[in-house]
């Protein structure tokens, strides 16, 4: 099976064949290292950026707006901040000219903490992209994902964001990407640029095929009646950790990956909380103003009658950073035993 | 909306105006257009022109078209002070520098012609590439028939995909990096065509500038680009001295290994001249080129200043047409009919885009997502 970051360069590959994807780049993204997460290596098109990632938006714009198909990256969200006027504009251009000019371009960012990465490789940006209008916003939590979700993001004609939780880039999903080796060391072989002299290397690609997740289509990835989880990332494997664990004690939990932020499968979420009356949602963003609380507003506004107990969010403590010392980390973004916890309380708690 | 019948073509009154003119002027103009001029010289009131080696025919179409432009102007100025817009910004007194432009630009759609990424005042650059006054006024007016931006955006934010015109937006300085974009697919295209930049002074601080100039000077990946700067000396109340301490913005430019040069943007020849030159280079070579061009600021910022003339900075416009009366290019008379055939085409157009039709209020979800695809949550 891949892992995230060759389920990423696999969809890559096959964009760069089929999809017209033009350029990929970004910081270190071109040979020889093909991106520090190893997503990008081997690929025809991808080329290394001076280190400037107001650049690297404003270049992704610009071909856009050429008509070209691009994949820009910036290295890790953290860094992509200074480029938060650039997303907007990005984001409006379509409105502000009347519709007149699309960019149909993919940026892709490392997002969340889980690698023990100190302050500044630990954010988190999908409660901040949500409020960047214009755009779609995509969250992968498994390979298999990740391609389907990204031949979307490349095909779409409008700017989509496709957040890759980093603490996931060498986890591997169980199912195959269509067209992959089923062999993992077959695939390490073929696809992974070798340690050392990588100047004569190339990938050997094997032909994987047209799979695509649709935009706004979340996943049920555990039946259950007593409560709704929905998460997403990272978390959305905790969250499917802990359904499995309380299934063997007799909790039934309902476990949704939103993997789209926007625009966002409310229908599946509406359908699974009618049926559950309960509902936690679960990411690693800071928790005020976190996406999250727009879903619970809309449960409140929408489904209140038919609630059981109270909604509730668990997300990152409103603290400016995330610190390096375990402690430090893991009092400040989610952790298994609170959300487990957490579904547990909700379902004891009656009306 | 297609400009590629009317960009060659002026209002009825004025073509007939110009061809009127340009008929009766046969021989050629010799002067130096050698004339950098210094910061200090581009600020005084007094002509500071050549003619170069023009042909007639261009220097009078360029006066014909800068008129034409600094009119339009005149007419947004005077639609904000009825209470008919609710902001003006635009650039009377850059229509010498704007104007050339718009006259060499390779127009077109698409990669394999230029792209202009431009800033908010660039009406001598549209009108040059036959962009007609009504359309400008529809934007100011916030028609829903406002081609550029439906009602949606201020004045001089124009956005013509048939031209290649990159929206105008008004964060300063993002057009420096965007256009960077529409360079590396240009010159993928390979078709010879170039991205024209160009924004104020005082916005050169920002990073964009300077990413601008980074990207397009890469070795072996030079970009095909005209990077320029219309050096007014304010960034609203903010002097050039105070924000400068480089003698010229183009200096920045060398550091880089870019072609470089300054000149007098109150002067159309030494414009045109300096323009055509660096266009032709940047075609042949793909490589990127400077020009940072030395302008006035005629009526203030914008209307948030007053919008009131300004007359201890050199009017180019009056500069030029003195000029080729004097060499009897052009008489006095007929420099006034093309103002007044052109104030009346304003006036006409005015009254035009005002009985045009407003944006309805639930065309605010309208082109969120391509293809109208539903962006409002609440239909999710
Ligand atoms: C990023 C950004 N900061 C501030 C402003 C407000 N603003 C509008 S115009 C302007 C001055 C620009 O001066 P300059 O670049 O010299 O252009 P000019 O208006 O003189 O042509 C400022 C500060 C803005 N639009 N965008
Ligand atoms: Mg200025």
């Amino acid at each position: 099976m891949a892992n995230m970051a060759q389920a990423i360069r696999l969809a890559l590959n096959y964009s760069e064949k089929n999809l017209q994807l033009r350029d990929v780049f970004g910081q270190d993204v071109g040979a020889p290292l093909g991106g520090v997460f190893t997503a990008t290596q081997g690929l025809k098109t991808s080329w290394n950026t001076p280190l400037d990632e107001r650049g690297i938006i404003s270049m992704a714009m610009g071909i856009a707006m050429a008509g070209d198909r691009c994949v820009a990256e910036i290295q890790f969200c953290d860094y992509i901040f200074n480029t938060i006027d650039l997303l907007k504009i990005a984001g409006n251009t379509l409105w502000c000219t009347n519709g007149q000019y699309k960019l149909p371009m993919t940026v892709m960012t490392p997002v969340g903490a889980g690698i023990r990465g100190s302050v500044y490789h630990s954010h988190s940006f999908d409660s901040w992209a949500s409020r960047i209008q214009g755009w779609k916003v995509v969250m992968p939590s498994t390979p298999l994902d990740a391609y389907g979700l990204l031949l979307s993001a490349i095909k779409d004609p409008n700017p989509v964001l496709f957040l890759k939780p980093k603490a996931l880039m060498r986890v591997r999903g169980d199912e195959l990407i269509p067209g992959e080796p089923a062999d993992e060391k077959e695939l390490k072989m073929r696809i992974d640029a070798p340690i050392g002299d990588r100047s004569k290397w190339k990938a050997d690609w094997p032909q994987t095929e047209e799979y695509r997740v649709e935009i706004g289509k979340g996943k049920i990835t555990r039946q259950g009646e007593q409560i709704t989880v929905v998460s997403w990332g990272r978390h959305l494997l905790l969250a499917n950790e802990i359904a499995d664990e309380l299934k063997a004690d007799g909790v039934s939990v309902e476990v949704i990956d939103l993997r789209s932020i926007y625009p966002y499968d409310w229908g599946m979420i509406k359908k699974s909380v009618e049926k559950t009356g309960r509902v936690l949602i679960v990411n690693e963003d800071t928790e005020v103003t976190n996406f999250g609380e727009h879903l619970i507003y809309r449960v409140v506004q929408e489904l209140f009658y038919q609630l059981l107990a109270r909604p509730r969010l668990i997300a990152g403590k409103n603290v400016p950073g995330i610190g390096l010392h375990p402690n430090l980390e893991d009092a400040t973004v989610p952790q298994k035993a609170e959300i487990k916890s957490a579904i547990l309380e909700i379902i004891e708690e009656v009306p | 909306m297609s400009y590629s019948k009317t960009t060659s073509s002026k209002s009825n009154s004025a073509k007939a105006n110009f061809a009127k003119v340009v008929s009766k002027k046969k021989s050629l103009v010799k002067m130096s257009s050698k004339s950098v001029k210094s910061s200090k010289s581009a600020k005084s009131n007094t002509s500071t022109q050549s003619l170069g080696q023009l042909p007639d025919k261009t220097l009078i179409q360029m006066l014909d078209l800068m008129i034409k432009s600094r009119v339009l102007e005149e007419r947004l100025i005077k639609i904000y002070r009825a209470g008919e817009s609710y902001f003006w910004i635009g650039g009377p007194g850059e229509e010498a520098w704007g104007v050339p432009i718009g006259l060499l630009a390779n127009k077109g759609q698409g990669v394999k012609h230029d792209f202009l990424h431009l800033h908010y005042r660039c009406t001598p650059t549209l009108i040059a590439m036959g962009m007609p006054m009504k359309d400008s006024i529809r934007l100011m007016m916030n028609r829903v028939t406002d081609p550029s931006t439906g009602g949606r955006n201020f004045s001089n934010h124009y956005c013509i995909p048939e031209m290649n015109i990159a929206p105008v937006t008004s964060p300063i300085g993002v057009q420096y990096g965007i256009a960077l974009g529409t360079a590396h697919a240009q010159k993928r295209a390979g078709a010879k065509a170039i991205s024209i930049v160009t924004g104020g002074d005082a916005g050169t601080a920002e990073g964009d500038f300077a990413s601008c100039l980074i990207w397009a000077s890469r070795k072996d990946n030079e970009l095909p680009m005209l990077i320029t700067v219309q050096n007014n000396y304010w960034g609203i109340s903010t002097s050039y001295e105070g924000q400068h301490g480089e003698t010229n913005i183009a200096d920045r430019a060398r550091g880089f290994n870019i072609r470089s040069r300054v000149v007098n943007g109150n002067d159309p020849v030494e414009s045109y001249l300096a323009l055509k030159e660096e266009m032709d280079y940047i075609r042949k070579t793909g490589k990127p080129s400077f020009i940072e061009a030395k302008v006035s600021r005629l009526y203030g910022h914008s209307s948030a200043s007053g919008a009131n003339l300004v007359t201890s900075e050199e009017d180019c416009i009056k500069s030029f047409s003195d000029k080729l009366v004097s060499k009897k290019i052009i008489t006095e008379k007929e420099v006034k009919a093309i103002w007044s055939a052109y104030e009346e085409e304003a006036l006409r157009a005015t009254e035009e885009a005002r009985g045009e039709g407003a944006p309805t209020s639930d065309s605010i979800w309208d082109h969120v997502f391509a293809d109208n695809e539903n962006s409002d949550w609440r239909k999710f």
